[in-house]
């Protein structure tokens, strides 16, 4: 088995928000989160939650925008938060990020070009105007864009999808060695989506860039990644090769969210059961983070949470009812990823 | 010809248009279709493509810079545009209603639940006693999944998924023929997105009343609507049953967006649709989506087609299943 | 983005080969702006008044005894002379400037001063927030006005930028607050966090993204507090605070209120100065006014 060298981790992570002056109330956003991305193989990673999963936070943090409560963000075997200006430079450079906003990623002040000629400039990448001016035109053909369409425009001039390219473009164009992804698609067209993942995967397949994929749509989440992690209220619930946690999910929490996918096929309708509304009586708060919505729980489910169980070679998930599957005591939850080696190409 | 009691809503010939310095924006520009009493209607667009403008325009709240210029509203045989304001004002909610995008906060945030649904009722002369009151929010409640509750809270009490069943429960107050749903689950998660779709069609069904759901999103489509409108830079170009449009599309437009869709039976290579949408200041002459098609012909360039109907309630606007209407070298002459 | 147009696609809307730069954008959104446009032109009036002034009027008539006492509007004094010989016309022509040379300087400072204080704490937050939040509060609750008259009146000799940086020593709380604020919004926003993954260091940051973005704020900031600080340093020369060894419109009203101008019905001497100071008000409120609409489009009355 190849020995996956870590290039960027997060050990132990957890992330609370405090509100309030006098009387202080506490959010556990991400609970004691443990997480590796490898520089070989690059991988397609999704990690999939609603709003108030953690999400968007985790991304933050392993993005290093935002100082964990708890835990370290190791980038290439050193602390980000320890790191010198050098280091956290490259860092930056290295580990770049697409937000989910085609509109606000770009200060309206400027025209889009703003935002490519400035990682040249401040990175150093070409060595004058003429050479920078072709990195930038062979960034946006690579995305699929005409420069005589997009250059020398300002934002408002052109579409949420090209602005989106644009900014994937950019990304590109800095080889880094991870791209964070931040909901990417969800605030494009549909008939542009499609353009932007397969462009995702291109990168992945012929740049050898890794991709994190952060979204709430899981059917994408499972045509772009391989392996998924589903966030539940700042907990892992299921985690694992796409194919197995998408098509027979094993935690309710990823059922729940399976069986909701409205299916673009009127012949795979929604179940009529509608078992999904909040069950009856609240939760200690000590136990599993579902217990209030799950229809199989117990007991014990509410006294202790439990812990991540391995049903399958490439998957584990956090419920009791996978007990006797054996827990999953590696710290690094990448060993229950199905590695790229073993996935079928693509076909179409 | 279809008598109003069948056809509670149809639309002629739809022209509305914004305004703007550099001349008039056509945001709809001529659409027609039928509503059947009791059945679930989707309408199917991306940005750009004018399902938002309809949405308001059906209801004749659009505002500047929006005006319509043309074509005929008819809700319940009565033709819309000619009312007066007040006569518009007095069929809204009672003949026609609407849930708003899920995405906008369109509850009264200082007035309670019951308050905002009693002064909706009221406004339109129905007068009931305090107790009688309490128990018809009560029942609406109930109706939408809602806890009776509920109708003593703020809004900022409730989640989004409630707030949207208590804007559900309005619209069916009054038992409304029309109830116009825009992008109701926009903002909302898968889960609660379920919810709010299964608990429309539940009140659709209950009280008989033709729906339309606007959206983009296809899956939602499928799940919820009977026939399934697809709308591209203002116009309708596939309408038809949506079995129909899912297995059989025959627009290309709706072809590549069918196509372009991902789903979880199996990774395939995904293709979207090249180019972007044309310009609707400046919309290119002939077929709408010829620039993009890949099918077009000549014929495409120059002649805009119309809708035609085929077999099967399904028709499109598209010249690729039309006889050409005099020969190719008269009509390019 | 406005809700009546949701999907107004920006293509649908696009401008092909017109493009529109920012500083036209900008000359455009002015010129349309009436209220603006009026503002502007009644100052630049009174700015070409005092240009032309201070060049063809020789500055020996401001002095006193340049012509004969308390004379009525003639043809040799335009606008007649005061109790003490001075011209009131070249009074004014040299006064003027003097009062908007003031302002300038506070505003130059207040504005300088406020919007560097209000970047650092909302952009940085944290203790340099709280330290500028704290400092900013105290200054706003010290009377600026009481203050500036017990140090005006102790100083023998004040000279004109010597009151413009008093004045602009208390000018800059708002500013400090009003570009606090607008940081504080505009931080969380995806291009600045984009920027830093451009490589860009944080003052560079708040240099290249966010001040060209504030522009309108820091703009109507600052008329707002020359039109403050003229009004101050004209009160204060009323009162006989201020310079006196040059001439200045509120030192004109001093000397006409010490003198009786009132009573001796010397109209042609505490009329004009008010006059002066009315319009210049006038303009400046039209151009705060104006500058709000601009830099919040809910105000304004035309697309």
């Amino acid at each position: 088995m190849n020995e996956v060298i870590p290039l960027l981790e997060c050990r132990d992570i957890s992330k609370t928000f405090v509100s309030g002056t006098f009387k202080k109330r506490y959010n556990l956003a991400l609970d004691k989160t443990s997480l590796t991305i490898a520089e070989f193989p690059p991988a397609i990673t999704a990690i999939a939650g609603e709003s108030g999963s953690g999400k968007t936070t985790l991304a933050r943090v392993l993005l290093g925008l935002l100082p964990p409560t708890e835990g370290q963000v190791i980038y290439k075997g050193q602390d980000i938060a320890k790191m010198s200006r050098s280091e956290f430079r490259d860092f930056r450079r290295e580990v770049q990020v697409i937000f989910q906003d085609p509109f606000e990623s770009y200060n309206p002040f400027y025209k889009v070009d703003h935002v490519l000629e400035t990682p040249i400039r401040k990175y150093g990448l070409a060595k004058n105007k003429k050479e920078a001016k072709e990195l930038i035109i062979d960034a946006l053909e690579t995305v699929g864009l005409r420069p005589s369409e997009t250059l020398g425009r300002y934002p408002h001039q052109l579409s949420g999808g090209q602005r989106q390219r644009i900014m994937v473009a950019r990304a590109v164009m800095l080889r880094p060695k991870i791209i964070v992804a931040d909901e990417p698609v969800s605030m494009v067209d549909a008939s542009l989506r499609a353009t932007i993942l397969e462009t995702l995967r291109t990168l992945n397949d012929e740049f050898g860039i890794s991709i994190l994929y952060i979204t709430h749509d899981l059917t994408t989440a499972y045509q772009v990644a391989e392996n998924i992690i589903v966030l539940y209220k700042g907990t892992i619930a299921e985690a694992g090769d796409v194919e197995k946690v998408i098509n027979s999910p094993t935690h309710p929490y990823t059922r729940l969210l399976v069986d909701s996918i409205p299916q673009p096929d009127p012949d795979l309708q929604w179940g009529s059961d509608s078992s999904v509304s909040r069950l009856t009586g609240g939760m200690s708060g000590h136990g599993c983070v579902f217990y209030d919505r799950c229809p199989i729980r117990e007991d014990r489910c509410d006294e202790t949470p439990p812990s991540l169980y391995q049903p399958d070679k490439y998957r584990v998930t956090r419920c009791y009812a996978y007990e006797e599957s054996g827990t999953f005591d590696s710290p690094k939850l990448t060993d229950a990823f199905i590695p790229a080696s073993e996935i079928a190409p693509i076909q179409g | 010809m279809t008598t109003t009691n069948d056809v509670p809503l149809r639309v002629e010939n739809l022209e509305v248009h914004y305004h703007t310095r550099k001349g008039p924006v056509k945001a709809v520009d001529g659409v027609s279709f039928e509503l059947q009493k009791g059945e679930r209607l989707g309408l199917v667009g991306e940005s750009g493509s004018g399902k938002s403008t309809i949405a308001l325009s059906l209801m004749v709240a659009h505002k500047e810079p929006a005006k319509i210029e043309g074509g005929k509203i008819f809700l319940n045989g009565t033709d819309m545009l000619s009312l007066s304001d007040a006569e518009v004002r007095s069929k809204r909610l009672s003949e026609i209603a609407m849930v708003p995008q899920g995405a906008l906060n369109s509850l009264n945030p200082v007035m309670r639940v019951r308050d905002q649904m009693i002064d909706g009722l009221k406004a339109h002369g129905v007068s009931k006693s305090k107790e009688e009151f309490a128990d018809f929010i009560a029942e609406l409640l109930r109706r939408v999944g809602l806890d009776g509750g509920v109708a003593e809270m703020y809004p900022h009490e409730l989640s989004g998924g409630m707030k949207q069943r208590v804007t559900i429960a309005m619209s069916i107050s009054m038992n409304p023929s029309v109830i116009i749903a825009d992008e109701p689950t926009s903002a909302l998660d898968v889960v609660v997105q379920r919810q709010i779709v299964q608990t429309l069609l539940e009140a659709q069904k209950q009280i008989g009343a033709a729906t339309i759901l606007i959206g983009h999103d296809m899956g939602l489509m499928a799940q919820f609507a009977t026939r399934m409108g697809i709308m591209y830079a203002g116009r309708l170009v596939e309408i038809g049953p949506t079995r129909e449009i899912f297995n059989n599309p025959k627009h290309p437009y709706t072809q590549l967006l069918i196509s372009s869709l991902p789903n979880t039976q199996g990774k395939r290579r995904l293709s979207g649709i090249p180019g972007i949408t044309p310009s609707l200041l400046n919309p290119p002459p002939g077929c709408v989506f010829h620039t993009r098609c890949p099918k077009a012909t000549e014929r495409c360039k120059i002649e805009l087609p119309n809708l035609i109907t085929e077999e099967n309630e399904h028709s499109q606007a598209c010249h690729l299943y039309t006889e050409p209407a005099k020969s190719e070298e008269e009509v390019t002459a | 983005m406005s809700s009546a147009s949701p999907e107004i696609a920006p293509s649908d809307v696009q401008i092909d080969d017109d493009q529109i730069g920012i500083i036209k954008t900008v000359f455009e959104v002015i010129k349309r702006n009436k209220t603006l446009v009026s503002g502007l032109s009644i100052l630049l009036l009174i700015g070409l008044f005092s240009l032309f002034g201070t060049l063809l009027i020789d500055p020996e008539r401001t002095e006193v005894g340049a012509g004969r006492p308390a004379q009525s509007p003639s043809s040799e004094h335009i606008l007649g002379t005061d109790q003490q010989g001075r011209d009131v016309f070249a009074d004014l022509a040299y006064g003027t400037p003097a009062s908007l040379i003031i302002g300038l300087i506070a505003g130059v400072i207040g504005v300088g001063i406020g919007t560097a204080l209000g970047f650092l704490a909302g952009y940085y937050r944290g203790y340099w927030d709280t330290f500028i939040s704290l400092t900013t509060d105290v200054f706003l609750t010290i009377p600026a006005l009481l203050v500036l008259v017990v140090i005006a009146s102790m100083t023998t000799v004040l000279s004109i930028e010597a009151m413009g940086l008093l004045i602009g020593f208390f000018a800059w709380m708002g500013p400090a607050r009003t570009i606090r604020s607008q940081v504080l919004s505009l931080r969380d926003r995806s291009y600045v966090d984009v920027a830093k993954f451009n490589g860009v260091r944080d003052i560079e940051i708040i240099w290249r993204e966010l001040v060209p973005t504030l522009m309108p704020y820091i703009a109507a900031s600052f008329v707002g507090t020359v039109a403050a600080a003229i009004l101050a340093s004209i009160g204060l020369s009323a009162l006989g605070l201020g310079p006196q060894n040059e001439p200045s419109l509120g030192l004109t009203i001093y000397w006409s209120v010490t003198y009786g101008a009132l009573i001796r019905e010397m109209w042609w001497w505490f009329g004009p100065p008010i006059v002066v100071i009315v319009m210049l008000f006038i303009g400046l409120f039209l151009m705060t006014a104006g500058l709000d609409q601009v830099s919040n489009p809910r105000l304004r009355t035309s697309v």
